[in-house]
């Protein structure tokens, strides 16, 4: 009998009804996956939010690293997928960009601001700001050292941009993916409290940049002294983002690694500084005045021939 | 119904041709009948659009035509005669240092694109090409301040000359940014119309920045 029921037809009842009968049934709805996973995740939080950010995260990185993987749950090639990374509001990206700038010290910038919700408005934007900050800046800066010059042509010099959107974004999307994967390969071998996705990695670079920005309007300043000054400025407090956000995760690995993990990050970070101040930004130079020089030569030539 | 769920259509599907509100005047006869009209009937017709997209985006009113009846002719014609007058009128453009007609091209389109790209990304209801249409239209103020600058440097090009250019430039610069901000800031949600006007700030300024440093050769 129960083969014959089978094979036909049967009618389902509506939704409802089913679901009163049986509340304890898996049901699937198709609507927007985002939302129910976000209230369990507030709800998670908040016993997490008391402790410590950096120390014994284990639960909370644990269930957020879960919940973050909850929250994409749209396959890759909807639209929808790429819309939970700019679930942002206008006051949570000035907040991040406020604590990037002035970083607390012993708070973790992704424990603190960014908490499973990484957005890419953030790094997008501010990197492309940067490169025409930069670039502009730069060109401000040579018309000025260069203005009284007779022989200097302004020109606009426009290649640069393509030259400043090419290491920026680079730097920014490609080294956070190397230790992204050199995170996780360590990861494998020593048991982390703290991880990250790499999403956040990117999050933390993209925002930590946002220093430069005005260091970079300064840098019009056509003082060498000022212009290093700012430098070590903005990069002790972007560096220092980098590293209260890195090193609670190598902590638990081999001392020697650890260090050379985070000495890697800042070098990196300051080689870029450096690398643009240097390339974008002509030095001030002091000029010679050159009729001197060849009559030096004359007298000394003269002098040796003797 | 694990296949229904990941059948989840974009907002919208990116279409050729006008986006009309279906009114009345609008008869299935009218559409089959172009090929009848005469081709000055066709040309003027688009044209008249066209030119009544300037207007609005010259004055910027509360009005929904720019949205309605997207086109992008008028921004392809804009970005073509500001790439054309940013070239340097040298033959020899190798040390020029300014935009080549590619990278103001690539520019304007790309950032119009990723600005699109933003705000849909954001939550905004409007639709891509609408977007373009109307981040395309509002480089209008900006040709015009090119136009200003080319002949003002035909003058000279002191300080005085310099001082004028970028004040027009600056007021252009203000007036394609509110004009466009007019019409995309409505479609925003509210907490994030920050986000969404930002991009479209840096756009506006990065077309005046290659205007204002324009130097012929």
């Amino acid at each position: 009998m129960a083969a014959a029921d089978e094979l036909k037809f049967q009618e389902f009842d509506d939704a409802a009804n089913l679901l009163a009968a049986n509340p304890d049934a898996t049901t699937i709805s198709i609507d927007e996956p985002v939302e129910i996973p976000k209230n369990q995740h507030s709800r998670l939080q908040e016993p997490g939010r008391e402790e410590d950010d950096e120390l014994l995260g284990t639960d909370d990185s644990d269930k957020t690293e879960l919940l973050a993987g909850q929250k994409k749950s749209a396959p890759f090639w909807t639209f929808d997928y790429y819309q939970t990374f700019f679930d942002v509001d206008t006051y949570q990206v000035l907040d991040r960009i406020k604590g990037s700038v002035f970083p607390v010290p012993g708070k973790n910038f992704v424990r603190l601001y960014i908490r499973s919700n990484p957005d890419l408005y953030g790094p997008f934007w501010i990197c492309a700001t940067l490169v025409f900050t930069i670039a502009v800046s730069g060109n401000l800066s040579n018309f000025f050292i260069h203005l009284g010059k007779p022989t200097y042509h302004y020109v606009p010099e426009f290649k640069k941009v393509s030259i400043a959107a090419t290491t920026i974004y680079a730097y920014a999307w490609l080294v956070p993916l190397a230790l992204w994967g050199f995170l996780m390969w360590r990861n494998s071998k020593v048991m982390n409290i703290v991880s990250y996705s790499f999403l956040e990695i990117v999050c933390v670079y993209g925002y930590s940049l946002f220093v430069y920005i005005p260091t970079a309007i300064l840098w019009i300043i056509p003082q060498k002294v000022v212009r290093w000054v700012l430098m070590v400025f903005s990069l002790c407090l972007s560096g220092s983002v980098l590293v209260m956000t890195f090193w609670p995760a190598v902590r638990d690995d081999n001392r020697r690694i650890a260090l050379a993990t985070v000495g890697t990050i800042l070098l990196l970070h300051a080689l870029l500084a450096v690398g643009c101040l240097a390339y974008f930004f002509d030095a001030p130079e002091l000029d010679l005045p050159a009729p001197i020089i060849p009559a030096h030569n004359g007298t000394t030539v003269i002098t040796k021939s003797h | 119904f694990p296949g229904l769920a990941d059948v989840s259509l974009p907002q919208d599907i990116p279409v050729e041709g006008e986006i009309t509100v279906p009114v009345g005047s609008h008869s299935p006869d009218e559409d089959y009948s172009t090929l009848d009209e005469p081709v000055k009937d066709t040309i003027m017709r688009d044209l008249k659009a066209v030119g009544k997209k300037f207007v609005h985006v010259m004055y910027p009113r509360k009005s929904s035509a720019l949205l309605r009846d997207w086109d992008l002719w008028g921004p392809l014609v804009l970005c073509v005669s500001l790439a054309l007058m940013l070239q340097g009128g040298s033959a020899d453009s190798k040390d020029d240092g300014g935009p080549q007609f590619a990278e103001v091209f690539v520019i304007i389109w790309f950032g119009a694109v990723v600005i699109t790209l933003n705000s849909k990304l954001l939550g905004g209801t409007i639709s891509f090409f609408q977007s373009l249409c109307v981040l395309g239209y509002c480089v209008l103020p900006l040709t015009v301040a090119m136009l200003v600058c080319r002949l003002v440097l035909l003058a000279g090009a002191g300080t005085i000359s310099f001082i004028i250019r970028f004040l027009v430039v600056l007021a252009m610069f203000g007036w394609s940014t509110l004009a466009s901000t007019a019409f995309l800031a409505d479609s925003q949600p509210p907490n994030r119309k920050a986000l969404v006007v930002y991009p479209i700030f840096l756009f506006y300024f990065v077309i005046s920045w290659m205007i204002l440093t324009f130097t012929p050769q």
